[in-house]
């Protein structure tokens, strides 16, 4: 009789616990069943292929809670339960299982609760010479203030414990921090508050898989919009495109000295700000991660697989894998050392794959849908193409940023984003699209001699961007807020109007500085490629 | 109150009373239905039985004024996981458990029915008892019961006289309330109304007689067809009614439903023999080998046509069950005849093999 | 080997989430096993179906008609099936069709023909297919002028619902129970839409919604699959109700009625494969009527295949191939067909997960748009343990049936049970927590008491919990109750002050559950599915292995 293993869902589908983790979950099945056990999921989501009745040895239809978990293991005998896969849902588990006397596989609820617990894991950091934007977990409003001061504003708050940055948000001054602290506060009731200086550096991130020895990075994802925005919210780009070399060791190094520390048997996911050079780690989840299944595709390296095989004492060494990042090299993906990586003269990979996000506000009447840091997209795509321009074109599309074909590009942007509005301005006027432009951005554009017409705002009279937008006249809006708590909420009303109307709405000036650099590619089409998977990754990139 | 289940076999199941005290016994069986409880409370083919409901939650919809497919309840108990106490529906008059017990039948609830249905699916059925007296008394009444298959239930159920049914349902044979372009015969084994009220839809008044009727006393009536009803017990006991079919082949257009199908194929020579543990239910497909299609049914059968037995005979097999290739349905040859071994007048279950019905009042309408 | 185009359904977004990765995926193992090879577009890679073991040649790219007339190009599949991949897979097959880029590649469509999937879409050709086949569709009347509005006073059943076209966030509509309001509230609405049009439709608010998943086969084979009632009546998105399978409170003569009806519906549309059939009833009558008709495999039947262990994606992709449903194995028990009609023995309650613990600012109001990311499911021999078992596998603030904020006035809790929210499931407990009658519940909120029943003995074993803080001596049966009911080991410490393992000796009552297989028959045959859910049951259906040798 087979040893059985339990694997746990990740749960309903909701914002910042998607399709990704069950993905995950059904890799980890699969690879257990390849070594030999019987695995047993448990999960309560009908949506999913995690829950199809021949996915796993068994099937157990229960929701992911301690007892009816720990009920499951029991009935089933079985060796361990498996939670890294199932997003914060299972992750939360660890402890608790572990304490009804039940084998957590991989990482140790010990070091997962580490990971999370905010005191501890800074002095892990500190020990390991590694940064990390100051910061402190307050249990008091008062105590959040203090630290607040004490770092600098602007600062980050944010509950602890709580997945797809529920109620966090950016604070810029002392007179919002309270609303924002109770907010933070609700959200995890019983738990410290994180008050974190906010670093508007390059956002990065790097999946690892780990034996607790050996850590393989299969590749890192360079966020297209800064700091502020959540990564779910964020599109991001594999490989970096403007991450320098040594930049992106350090993160590799980083990730492997957590790993190591954190005897991670399984997969960590790191997010880094990068600021004048220097890396930050803002969070470690020990854990598979949204990103999994995008870079197991874009990159070949069965993530999951390795990773449930390093849980039940596999060495990335036996499978052929070791310490250092997956790349290309001499038209073979290998895993390469620090000195290898430098001298690298070509990129780490065959093909660019820009992840964009996608939402749902057409569904959801008065929500906002600005980027922030708080996460709101439902869902992703991928752009894959041999150039970046080409991934990023197809990222766009896929996700629903197409220019309508009749009427303006508008431009209406905050105050910190009329310098970037300019070069905006300028590729789309070359480009032979005429612009809107609300009075703010329109002058700035006619200093830089682009033309733009001047549009009212709704404050100002008719007619007005919202009358533009209800004639079917916009073509394509760019509209980006500015900072919490200082905004009119006719600039809301604009974005809601887009929503309803179908135009496609872009609220992050990085968002809107990536597409045009995709305008070639939405003028000529075809000169993005069409391959299968395999192609892509069998075929020679293109120099940019 | 508690009340207890016993098989033959030595198994007791503890629960709780549901219904009227005492105890009954009968052939133990089950119904995978998930609605349709009032139907199969009032079919005559459930007597002399137990019926264990699959669905857990029974008397959901309460028991109302219509719903009733002959004038008393017919199985002697019912077993379910558990009974309703707050229904909800438009029509309900009262609770399942206050039907039972105006009815005088012992029921028991709180049974793991699906390990009762596991149980006569790998043992067969076998006889049982509900008792709120005792599990001894419970395990004695199931051991001394007399064998299902040695009761003349046919003669329990069919009607003393002769009634008709017309549009407005049951009606003085010689004071139709409007006059009706068909007449059918029907001969009664265990006749459930809502064979009456779909042949009355399509024109037809029933001429409802006795299961000991003869041909002669049959041919009387003027009927332009012949129905012969479902009903209970062994299909092998019923000699009389078979000989009766027999005379009748050939004179008008003849329909046989479930028994009496099994009645048409004895009439030809042909043989029935018992299931492990039955057909009760509405999902079953059935493959009409004629066309092809493929109808979903709803059953209530315990023996089966071997089809063996009819090699030679003047029948053939027109329809077989697609689950385990049964007969479902013949055609005798040389006769206006046929039978279905399932329920098209439904009641409870799915309503697709109506057409059967339909085809039969166009040979009736024909043969006049 | 001939080639078959899947389209999938792209990213995932509130109204299409996993469901068509479970569909798509199952779908392409069906056409490998029937020996075809399978080419896979989609531009979600966090997806099973783009993995190479479930695909033969996979690509990621956008799910544009442009980019598919390349795949088409490269590929020249032979067929292409676009049923499986939601709305999106269906409207870029149709764009495909349009465009004529099917036709210039000679590609094959799959499964319902665009003509049926048209006639099921469009309104008015909808409308007349059921007026032709006599299936009741809820009358309705577009109104361009107030001209139009005065002459239709007279005619239009009360109450009526008005939708003005063409407005910002569906501003301006709103129900008118006489002609006065009809007057008034139509007026209004004219002036508000963008282009003086509104539709004044009859009011089905308060009847029951029922659901009915069918397939057809190519030679007009038909079957349900299940049958689902709606918790929350008529007026909430079924994507956004409670929904129980089998249905509860319909009579069999209903059931059947209401089954008929939707066979009908597939045979006179020429669906070939999976389909959704969405009907009103009266709950005071068998007055029924059509409301809505999902030509493909949808999220309903992902939650139905879920609920019955039926795989419709699989069937409907071999459907689509040809093969009719009597040669199709029923893949659970193995020893049966796939033309049948799963027998449940047990109750699904699904719950939806709404989005609105991040969107704090949104508006939480359920309505025909639905605004749920996700849902669960939950199966028991009971309704209560399954109810139960749904909410705490939500993982929102409350684990069970009690709402951390109470403080509602009563007024402000009868208009959330009147326009229910993501939280009316806890509303309505609320109400019967404070003693309002089943009766006057079911007046505010709509919701069957059949329900309204089963939540107010939910709410009664809660408040027996509440009650062992002061008189602990009955713990022993107060927490049988409680778990025969499904509540959470934790939530009978949390209400009772009790620690229950130690109040409960293991002989008086036992802690853990029983486990049962879903098996498609009931119990009928014999299956080795190993598909299980716990319940508070005697027998256990779950094969245990006995002590395995540990090898980790």
């Amino acid at each position: 009789m087979k040893p059985t293993v339990v694997v746990l869902g990740s749960g309903p589908i909701r914002i910042g616990q998607g399709i990704e983790f069950d993905y995950s979950c059904v890799h980890c099945v699969w690879a257990l069943q390849e070594l030999g056990y019987r695995a047993v999921i448990v999960n309560n989501n009908p949506e999913t292929v995690s829950t199809d009745f021949d996915t796993a040895d068994a099937l157990y239809f229960e929701p992911v809670t301690l007892h009816d978990v720990a009920a499951v293991v029991r009935h089933e005998r079985a060796e361990g339960v498996v939670v890294q896969f199932g997003g914060q849902t299972a992750i939360n588990l660890a402890q608790p299982l572990e304490q009804a006397g039940i084998r957590v596989l991989g990482t140790s609820p010990r070091s997962i609760a580490m990971a999370e617990d905010r005191g501890q894991f800074d002095r892990i950091l500190a020990d390991l010479g590694v940064r990390r934007p100051p910061g402190a977990a307050v249990n008091s409003l008062d105590d959040g203030l203090r630290a607040a001061d004490r770092i600098g504003y602007p600062v980050l708050v944010r509950p602890s414990f709580v997945l797809g940055g529920r109620a966090m948000e950016i604070v810029r001054d002392s007179s919002s921090f309270a609303e924002f602290y109770r907010e933070a506060e609700s959200a995890s009731p019983g738990q410290p508050v994180l008050v974190d200086s906010y670093l508007a550096g390059t956002e990065a991130e790097i999946d690892v898989v780990s034996d607790g020895e050996d850590t393989l990075v299969p590749g890192l994802m360079e966020h297209i919009e800064r700091a502020g925005v959540h990564s779910g919210d964020s599109m991001a780009v594999y490989p970096p495109i403007g991450l320098n070399p040594e930049v992106q060791w350090e993160m590799v190094e980083t990730g492997r000295l957590i790993a190591r520390e954190l005897k991670v048997k399984g997969l960590m996911n790191i997010q880094f700000a990068v600021v004048d050079g220097q890396v930050y780690v803002i969070e470690v989840n020990p854990r598979a991660s949204r990103t999994v299944p995008y870079l197991s595709k874009v990159t070949g390296v069965p993530m999951v697989q390795l990773a449930t095989r390093a849980m039940v004492g596999r060495s990335l060494a036996q499978e052929g894998y070791g310490s250092g990042l997956w790349a290309r090299h001499e038209g073979q993906s290998r895993v390469i050392g620090r000195q290898e990586f430098l001298a690298l003269g070509e990129p780490i990979s065959p093909v660019y794959a820009v992840k964009a996000p996608v939402f749902s506000f057409q569904k959801l009447g008065k929500v906002d849908p600005a980027l922030g840091p708080e996460m709101k997209s439902t869902g992703e795509v991928l752009g894959i193409d041999r150039t970046f321009e080409g991934a990023l074109y197809k990222a766009l599309v896929a996700s629903g940023v197409t220019f309508r074909s009749r009427g303006q590009v508008i431009l209406t942007v905050a105050e910190g984003d009329k310098a970037h509005a300019v070069g905006i301005g300028k590729l789309l006027v070359d480009q032979g699209y005429s612009i809107g432009a609300t009075q703010g951005t329109h002058d700035v554009l006619s200093r830089s001699g682009i033309p733009s017409e001047p549009l009212k705002k709704i404050q100002e009279g008719s007619p007005n961007l919202l009358d533009r937008l209800m004639a079917g006249q916009v073509s394509l809006m760019v509209n980006t807020p500015g900072p919490a708590g200082q905004e009119t909420e006719h600039a809301q009303r604009i974005r809601r109007a887009c929503i309803e109307t179908g135009v496609a709405c872009v609220t992050n000036i990085d968002t809107a500085t990536a597409l045009v650099r995709a305008l070639t590619l939405y003028a000529s089409p075809l000169e993005a490629s069409c391959m299968t998977l395999g192609e892509y990754l069998a075929t020679p990139q293109k120099v940019n | 109150m508690e009340a207890w289940l016993a098989l033959s076999d030595g198994t007791v199941y503890p629960g709780r009373s549901l219904g009227a005290q005492g105890t009954s016994v009968g052939e133990s069986v089950f119904t995978t239905g998930m609605t349709g409880y009032q139907e199969v409370l009032t079919d005559p083919s459930f007597a002399g039985q137990l019926v264990a409901f699959t669905y857990p939650l029974i008397g959901n919809y309460g028991v109302n004024d219509d719903d009733f497919e002959s004038d008393r309840v017919q199985p002697s108990g019912i077993i379910v996981k558990e009974a309703c106490d707050t229904p909800s529906n438009w029509r309900s008059r009262r609770t399942l458990a206050e039907f039972l017990r105006d009815r005088g039948v012992v029921a028991i609830q709180g049974v793991d029915t699906r390990a009762l249905v596991k149980r006569i699916r790998s043992g067969g059925v076998l006889m049982g008892a509900v008792s709120t007296v005792g599990p001894d008394q419970a395990l004695r009444a199931s051991r001394e019961a007399a064998r299902y298959d040695d009761t003349d239930f046919v003669g329990q159920v069919t009607t003393r006289r002769p009634y008709a049914w017309g549009r407005q349902g049951r009606e003085e044979i010689d004071a139709p309330a409007s006059p009706m372009p068909v007449r059918m015969a029907v001969v009664d084994c265990g006749l459930k109304h809502n064979i009456l009220r779909r042949f009355a839809a399509l024109g037809v008044r029933s001429i409802v007689l006795p299961s000991t009727v003869t041909a002669d006393e049959v041919k009387d009536w003027r009927p332009d067809g012949v129905l012969f009803s479902p009903g209970p017990g062994d299909p092998a006991r019923l000699g009389g009614v078979v000989a009766t079919a027999r005379e009748l082949l050939g004179w008008r257009p003849v329909f046989g439903i479930c028994l009496g199908n099994q009645i048409l194929c004895q009439a030809v020579g042909g043989r029935t023999f018992k299931l492990k543990f039955g057909h009760r239910g509405g999902n079953h497909p059935v493959k009409d080998l004629l066309d092809g299609s493929v109808t979903i049914t709803s059953q209530n059968h315990g023996y089966a046509v071997d089809p063996e037995s009819l090699t030679g005979k003047d029948a053939e097999v027109t329809q077989v069950n697609v689950n385990d290739g049964t007969v479902e349905g013949i055609r005798l040859k040389g006769a206006e005849a046929m039978g279905v071994q399932y329920h098209p007048e439904a009641a409870p279950g799915p309503w697709d093999s109506r057409k059967y019905f339909a085809a039969f009042v166009e040979q009736m309408t024909a043969a006049r | 080997m001939e080639k078959i185009l899947v389209i999938g359904s792209g990213p995932i977004v509130i109204g299409q989430a996993a469901e068509f990765d479970y569909a798509g995926t199952q779908a392409c193992r069906s056409l490998r096993e029937e020996g075809y090879s399978v080419v896979l577009v989609n531009s979600n890679p966090a997806t099973i179906m783009t993995d190479e073991e479930t695909a033969d040649r996979i690509y990621i790219e956008p799910l544009t008609p442009e980019f598919c007339e390349r795949v088409i190009e490269r590929e020249r599949p032979w067929g292409l099936l676009a049923t499986l991949g939601g709305q999106t897979g269906l409207n870029l097959a149709s764009q495909l069709a349009d465009l004529g880029v099917l036709e210039r590649y000679g590609v094959k469509l799959l499964g319902t023909p665009l003509e049926a999937i048209r006639k099921a879409e469009d309104r008015e050709l909808f409308r007349s297919l059921m007026r032709e086949i006599r299936e009741p569709v809820p009358e309705s009347w577009i109104v361009e002028s107030e001209a139009e509005l005065e002459a239709l006073l007279d005619t239009a059943p009360y109450p009526c619902i008005i939708r003005p076209a063409y407005t910002l966030g569906g501003t301006g509509g709103g129900v008118a129970r006489d002609r006065d309001e009809l007057w008034e509230t139509g007026r209004k609405g004219l002036k508000l839409s963008m282009r003086s049009q509104l539709m004044v439709e009859r009011s089905l608010l308060g009847w029951k919604e029922v659901e009915y998943e069918v397939m057809r086969d190519s030679k007009g084979n038909c079957i349900t699959v299940c049958n689902m009632e709606n918790l929350d009546p008529m007026g909430v998105h079924t994507g956004d109700s409670i929904v129980v399978a089998p249905s509860q409170t319909l009579s069999d003569i209903e059931y059947h009625m209401l089954r008929t009806a939707s066979l009908k519906i597939i045979q006179s549309l020429g669906i070939e494969g999976g389909c959704n059939v969405q009907l009103a009833v009266n709950p005071k009558s068998f007055d029924y009527y059509v409301i809505e008709v999902n030509p493909r495999v949808s999220r309903s039947s992902a939650l139905a295949s879920k609920a019955t262990g039926y795989p419709i994606a699989r069937v409907a992709a071999k459907i689509a191939v040809g093969k009719t449903l009597d040669e199709i194995e029923n893949a659970v028990t193995k020893t049966t067909k796939a033309c049948f009609e799963p027998a449940l023995d047990y109750v699904v309650v699904k719950i939806p997960r709404w989005p609105f613990d991040k969107f704090r600012t949104g508006d939480r109001r359920l309505s025909t748009q639905m605004k749920a990311t996700g849902e669960v499911m939950a199966i028991a021999r009971s309704f209560e343990e399954a109810m139960m078992k749904a909410v705490r596998g939500l993982e929102v603030a409350s684990k069970d049936l009690t709402h951390p904020d109470t403080s509602l006035s009563d007024e402000a809790l009868e208009d959330r049970l009147r326009h229910p929210t993501d939280e009316r499931l806890w509303h309505l407990a609320e109400a019967l927590r404070r003693g309002w009658t089943v009766k006057r519940v079911n007046e505010v909120s709509r919701v069957d008491p059949w329900f309204i029943e089963k939540l107010l003995g939910l709410v009664e074993v809660e408040s027996r919990l509440v009650g062992l803080r002061t008189e602990p001596s009955a713990a022993r049966e107060v927490f049988r109750e409680a778990l025969d009911s499904g509540f959470d080991l934790s939530t009978v410490a949390r209400l009772s002050g009790l620690a229950p393992e130690e109040a409960l000796d293991s002989a008086s009552v036992r802690l853990e559950p029983s486990y049962k297989m879903v098996d498609t028959c009931a119990g009928e045959f014999e299956s080795d599915t190993p598909y299980y859910y716990a319940t508070r049951e005697v027998e256990d259906d779950a094969a245990v292995p006995q002590n395995p040798i540990s090898v980790l």
